[in-house]
């Protein structure tokens, strides 16, 4: 699928996610994901929308229709720029005692871990980009997913600045990926 | 809220006695931190806008806002219904060009507000609509008359506010204005629950309106317009398409001069009619399904279009696999989204059609090599025009349009409702002025037409209004007849009656093989009776004498009239394009 990612800076206000799935409902176009939380700045949100579409001129009606709103204070196609875009997912595996151990060491690489421990089941947790999440689903499924949920795509983009910061930070910290 | 203000503050409402600006503004310093009641504020903020009428309906929630329009000095016109009012700010706006103001309860009173607001909408009409709202404590728990008015509303509306605290009020009134009447215009809501209409907070309405996210294009880019001018120089075959963006960006007298200079010919949208003259020998009519041969030809054949605030909708481009296939286009328009929405655009201008074409009156400095093309159009012009057949079969509804024309000398404002009549009435007036036509487009709003001629009289008092219905649509908004009679508006009310819904029967006719499903209306009430009981004069005409007759003794008389036209049953309007066709595969054109 060719999605695009939009990177959308709204008035946090009442009905401001109403305006912008009315919009998508009126329009008729498809949205994979949205993800909507309160932004560095004072009242205002920023949300993050993954297109089910990459028809350009699809894409750039969306685009201006959203831009129309008056509450949207910025657009933004960042699918082709240099961004960090994470989702969480928190999955229920069947786990009996005995593969447990298996179980960890599976979802180590994937810098997962168990947040809650069950009888028969444990829940996990990971972040990371779409595919890696789908990824872990699919070694964690023979075993049994018995609840799952994922956020859906937040994303920014990088600027110079974050960039650097995060050549840093990795160097401190094994753990980043 | 200061309790302070409310000590040192001195009577309530500030005396509005002349209609002077500047002394008032000067009162305004004092007045602006005066302490008033939502309700007051509301007053006060309409007195501020110059608001002259306001089309509205009481009910319980709006109690507080009446208890102060109470001998405000604010013309309030009644409706008998919700749709009669915000149809009438409708046809006030159109004329006017300011903005239509609506009062209405909430519940009911408001979601009876839906169709003019999606009408609205899609014509691109300035209206600010004040809903009333149940208390704020009680938002939610489906009171007594509540509705989710903003949820209901936001898909057609061009923005909407539930105003939670009365220190609002004031600035999202001024917002609320400012949004509806620049850009593109369009509606805008305000939901009032009634705790915010009595409480009192201070009211301020000199800061200026600041949204960040509403910063619509005026200023059109020049490199853009320069390339316009080089493929007008290059040109071989263009054509000016204008819509009603020409109107609201009251262009009108540039695009004449645009079209005179470069000598393109000129099609209009239904919406556009009047922004170019109906007589200019470069006007090729309206384009579109009942448009001209003329003007579907040079859209079909041209190789630059040049768009002047239309948008591309379906009725007037016909299958768009076949719409202006070896054109440039060009597309001027003030909501960028328009731009490429149905129409791929070579060159997208974002801006106000009135400044682009002043650009462009000083990049083109005369015709470019087209007159072949010209001459050929106008020849199809002469020899294609709107035709129907006079016969001794009855009464033409075609005939009655022209004979309107004439009897009006073309100086009417027309007023149509939907359907048949409204195609003829875009066919045979010759509108030779801008904002002369009042019809719904987009929407397609049966019932539109007798509360938009209320709207538009009262907007332009001084012009005669000719409301030409169809029997279908008159009947679905028959009621506002009491606003005619109450406020003696003399509009001349003719109803072109063919017992039918004629525009259903006539597709049921060409592509349903003549099964008529419920499209006669074989029951009409005594249309005469019906006016007299309203303590309007009727008449009933059934021949071209006695029509002609009683409309010059119609206009001739200072107040309303309603005249029942019984027109041929059969007709149809042609020329046309059937659904699914290219614009170059029309039907019924003249032989």
């Amino acid at each position: 699928m060719n999605a695009r990612i939009l990177n959308v800076v709204v008035n946090n206000r009442t009905g401001v996610l109403n305006r912008i799935t009315g919009l998508f409902l009126k329009r008729g176009f498809n949205i994979q994901s949205l993800t909507v939380s309160p932004s560095e700045i004072d009242g205002q949100s920023r949300m993050t929308i993954v297109l089910a579409t990459g028809d350009e001129r699809i894409v750039e009606q969306v685009i201006k229709q959203l831009s129309k709103q008056i509450d949207v204070l910025k657009v933004q196609d960042i699918t082709d720029q240099p961004i960090v875009a994470r989702e969480l997912v928190l999955i229920r595996v069947h786990s009996p005692i005995p593969t447990r151990a298996e179980l960890t060491s599976l979802i180590e690489p994937f810098r997962a871990s168990v947040i809650d421990v069950g009888r028969d089941s444990v829940t996990i947790e990971a972040t990371g980009k779409p595919e890696k999440i789908d990824a872990l689903l699919a070694l964690l499924r023979p075993y049994g997913i018995k609840e799952l949920a994922r956020t859906g795509l937040t994303s920014m983009t990088r600027d110079s600045e974050t960039v650097q910061e995060i050549a840093r930070f990795a160097k401190s910290n094994a753990l980043w990926v | 809220m200061s309790t302070g203000a409310e000590a040192a503050a001195p009577k309530p409402m500030p005396e509005k006695s002349g209609a002077e600006p500047s002394p008032q503004a000067q009162g305004r310093q004092v007045h602006s931190a005066l302490e008033l009641t939502g309700a007051e504020m509301l007053v006060e903020a309409l007195r501020r806008e110059g608001v002259e009428v306001l089309f509205g309906y009481p009910g319980g929630a709006v109690l507080p806002v009446y208890d102060a329009l109470y001998q405000c000095g604010i013309r309030h016109i009644l409706p008998r219904h919700e749709q009669g009012a915000i149809h009438a700010a409708e046809g006030y706006a159109r004329v006017t060009g300011r903005p239509g103001v609506v009062l209405a309860t909430s519940g009911p009173g408001a979601t009876n507000l839906v169709t003019g607001l999606a009408d609205a909408m899609m014509d691109s009409l300035p209206l600010v609509v004040f809903t009333g709202q149940v208390a704020t404590a009680v938002i939610g728990t489906d009171a007594f008359q509540e509705a989710s008015v903003l949820g209901i509303t936001m898909p057609v509306t061009k923005h909407s506010y539930q105003v939670r605290d009365v220190a609002e009020l004031p600035r999202v009134i001024k917002e609320a204005f400012h949004i509806a009447t620049t850009g593109r215009p369009g509606p805008v809501l305000i939901d009032l629950p009634k705790d915010i209409t009595s409480a009192k907070g201070v009211f301020h309405y000199d800061a200026p309106v600041c949204l960040p996210g509403y910063q619509p294009t005026i200023e059109p880019n020049r490199l853009q317009l320069r390339k316009l001018a080089a493929a007008v120089a290059t040109a071989r075959r263009p054509v000016i398409l204008a819509g009603a963006g020409i109107l609201h960006a009251r262009a009108h007298t540039l695009l004449r001069q645009f079209a005179e200079r470069t000598r393109i010919p000129v099609v209009h949208t239904l919406l556009g009619l009047g922004g170019f003259p109906g007589n200019h020998e470069l006007f090729l009519g309206m384009g579109g399904m009942h448009g001209t041969f003329a003007a579907n030809h040079a859209l079909y054949e041209t190789d630059l279009l040049i768009n002047f605030g239309a948008r591309f909708d379906d009725r007037l481009t016909g299958n768009l696999n076949h719409f202006a296939r070896r054109a440039k286009v060009a597309h001027i328009d003030i909501d960028p989204a328009e731009i490429g929405k149905n129409v791929e655009t070579d060159i997208p201008v974002v801006g106000d059609a009135g400044r682009a074409l002043e650009v462009l009156l000083q990049e083109c400095t005369g015709p470019g090599h087209y007159e072949d093309w010209v001459s050929h159009l106008l020849e199809l012009k002469r020899d294609y025009p709107f035709w129907y057949e006079r016969d001794d079969s009855g009464l033409k509804p075609q005939w009655v349009v022209e004979e309107i024309c004439r009897a009006t000398r073309g100086e009417a404002i027309v007023v149509t409702d939907v359907g048949q009549h409204q195609m003829w009435a875009a066919q045979f007036y010759s509108f030779a002025e801008p904002n002369r036509f009042v019809t719904s487009g987009g929407l397609g709003t049966m019932g539109f037409g007798l509360p938009a001629a209320i709207g538009a009289q009262l907007g332009d008092p001084s012009r005669v209004v000719a409301a030409v219905l169809g029997d279908g649509g008159f009947q679905m908004t028959v009621q506002e007849l009491a606003v005619v009679a109450q406020y003696q508006l003399p509009i001349k009310v003719i109803v072109l009656n063919n017992s039918a819904l004629g525009m259903v029967r006539q597709w049921q006719e060409l592509f349903y093989q003549g099964r008529y499903s419920h499209s006669l209306l074989s029951f009409q009430p005594d249309y005469v009776k019906l006016a007299q009981a309203y303590a309007i004069p009727g008449y009933r005409v059934e021949d071209e004498e006695s029509c002609a007759a009683i409309l010059r003794e119609a206009l001739a008389q200072p107040g309303p009239v309603l005249i029942e036209c019984r027109v041929t049953s059969e007709e149809n309007v042609y020329p046309m394009v059937a659904p699914g066709s290219g614009l170059h595969e029309m039907i019924g054109v003249k032989p």
